[in-house]
């Protein structure tokens, strides 16, 4: 099983002190936080992306690409890619180069993006939006298998004889995971593909997350992926850590009150009971997160959100030595125990790379 | 067959005469759909309950605890009564937060019966340019009778007919929507789900 971290990349003042970090302030936290990710033992970092204040990663690949020539093992995710106003075409050619840059330690996860001015700006209409991620990551993978690509769809102008460069690492594209809060469609995507389904798991209630994954699994089995419990499930997680259970409710609070999206609703214990929040001791993480098994399954990919609301870089670094040291370990442990043999880790270039040769080897035998 | 009438009422103060007004529909509409054979069951929404949670709901994007239940109840009325107070010329804004905060689709085709109450009768068209509209907007099937009850309504008949009439009527015409039609409501997409081959093709 895969453990991580995924940030939002947003510049939020820090309720406590007033301060708001400068946007390079933020951007040199995120290269901070991701390298600190690798030191403590976490396997992935996945960035999202956006094109509006108060966010500041709206060139992931830049990013990842900056991270990746830090760190040795880290695997550079995104959460999520804008496959419905992004030109496929040019994320084809970005994660490819990343790919190779990194060494293949690279997968996505798309996303649709929820900013409705996003959309004209990039000359595109917020209602074809499912539309949108289902045409143009159809093309996607016909880029990175297909050497020339002849295309024609309705939201990009034709291809005829087009080769995106570079081609995949090892001719074997990206692992790709679809991220959705609340759309059947998408689920229904990445179970045609065999892709992975990533439930943000933050915002919702259990019984949401449920639902969306349990949905997938079932279509997964449909489309002859495998069964049911051997879809690539991942989820996200928020959580706030102190030795003291009591010291991390008091510190947490002002950011949980603030923050953007449910700052000024629901109180801090109530929200963490309807989600999956967690703000405790690192035991009562490693309870509650060995708890999300108990309604999607055995999974294979556990991200956390770590850097938001305005906690300031030395707080989340001190978070993921918590996270890393403590946590981390034992859910490792815990999980791979509960773990029936035929439930298989997420893919990875290495997997995918090594599936490929024994493929081609039975062809030629 | 059990006919689940949810009946939506948005009185701020305790007693209500909002609540006061929705009872009689409840009841006159429990009425009717016994005159004709059905078996009824009224569940009864206060909002004012709901409204530390239907603001969370704005915030947050889903529905916790208490509110899950009552929107289940909503959309699995056979039949909605919702009746507001009217403030400053219109709906109370905890009545519109409300169904603010229901899924898409949720009213669809559901039969619906509107009341209001004010302190004056100068208030009563509200019902016709502020609640209606709402409804309409949300493709609802709302019964032509809609009952406003200002506070003199309550001790007399006046000029227009005694509210204890026009609440039978707007009953009986509640009833009539809902018996012999087949229950609405929104698909559930999980339940039917659409295969990406004809997403695809879309």
């Amino acid at each position: 099983m895969q453990f991580g971290i995924f940030t939002v990349g947003d510049v939020t003042t820090d309720p406590t002190t007033g301060h708001t970090p400068t946007e390079h302030e933020r951007i040199k936290a995120t290269i901070a936080i991701a390298r600190k990710a690798e030191e403590v033992g976490l396997d992935v970092f996945a960035t999202g992306e956006h094109h509006n204040p108060p966010f500041v990663p709206s060139a992931p690949t830049t990013t990842l690409a900056h991270i990746a020539a830090q760190t040795s093992t880290l695997l550079l995710s995104t959460s999520t890619t804008l496959i419905t106003t992004t030109d496929p075409v040019r994320i084809a050619e970005d994660y490819a180069t990343l790919q190779h840059l990194s060494d293949g330690r690279v997968d996505l996860m798309m996303g649709r993006g929820n900013t409705g001015p996003v959309y004209p700006w990039f000359g595109k209409d917020i209602r074809d939006g499912i539309p949108l991620a289902i045409e143009n990551y159809h093309l996607l993978r016909r880029l990175w298998r297909e050497e020339v690509v002849d295309w024609e769809g309705k939201f990009r102008t034709p291809l005829q004889g087009f080769t995106a460069t570079p081609r995949p690492l090892d001719g074997v594209p990206p692992f790709v995971w679809h991220g959705s809060i609340r759309s059947p469609e998408i689920a229904e995507q990445a179970a045609y593909y065999g892709d992975g389904f990533f439930a943000n798991h933050i915002f919702w209630p259990a019984s949401h997350t449920e639902r969306m994954v349990g949905y997938y699994r079932s279509r997964f089995e449909h489309y002859g992926h495998g069964s049911a419990d051997q879809a690539i499930v991942g989820l996200g997680g928020q959580v706030f850590m102190r030795r003291n259970s009591q010291d991390a409710v008091r510190e947490f609070r002002p950011y949980f009150d603030n923050a953007p999206v449910y700052g000024h609703g629901p109180s801090l214990e109530d929200f963490t009971s309807q989600t999956p929040l967690t703000v405790g001791s690192p035991q009562e993480v490693i309870e509650r997160t060995l708890g999300f098994r108990e309604y999607v399954g055995d999974y294979q990919r556990q991200l956390f959100l770590m850097d938001h609301a305005g906690l300031p870089l030395k707080t989340v670094l001190e978070q993921l030595d918590l996270l890393g040291e403590e946590v981390v370990p034992v859910l490792r442990k815990e999980f791979a125990a509960r773990k029936p043999a035929h439930v298989l880790d997420a893919p990875t270039h290495a997997s995918l790379l090594a599936a490929r040769t024994a493929a081609d080897a039975e062809v030629s035998a | 067959m059990t006919r689940l009438v949810t009946v939506v009422t948005a009185g701020l103060s305790q007693p209500s005469s909002t609540r006061l007004l929705a009872d009689q529909l409840a009841a006159a509409t429990d009425r009717a759909l016994r005159l004709a054979g059905e078996d009824v069951r009224i569940e009864v929404l206060e909002l004012r309950d709901l409204a530390h949670a239907v603001t969370d709901n704005l915030l947050t994007g889903f529905p916790s605890g208490a509110l899950a239940d009552a929107v289940a109840l909503v959309r699995d009325a056979d039949a909605l009564v919702a009746v507001t107070p009217i403030f400053s010329a219109s709906y109370s804004g905890l009545f519109k937060s409300f169904f603010d905060v229901l899924e898409d689709g949720t009213l669809e085709g559901k039969p619906v019966l509107l009341g209001a109450t004010a302190g004056t009768a100068r208030h009563s068209l509200a019902l016709e340019f502020a609640l209606r509209p709402l409804f309409a907007y949300l493709r609802a099937d709302v019964v032509p009778t809609a009952v406003f009850a200002a506070s003199e309504d309550f001790g007399a008949v006046t000029p227009s007919g005694s509210l204890a009439s026009r609440v039978d009527r707007a009953g009986r015409e509640l009833a009539d929507a809902v018996t012999g039609r087949a229950r609405s409501g929104p698909v559930d997409p999980f339940e039917n789900p659409t295969p990406f081959e004809d997403l695809l093709r879309k």
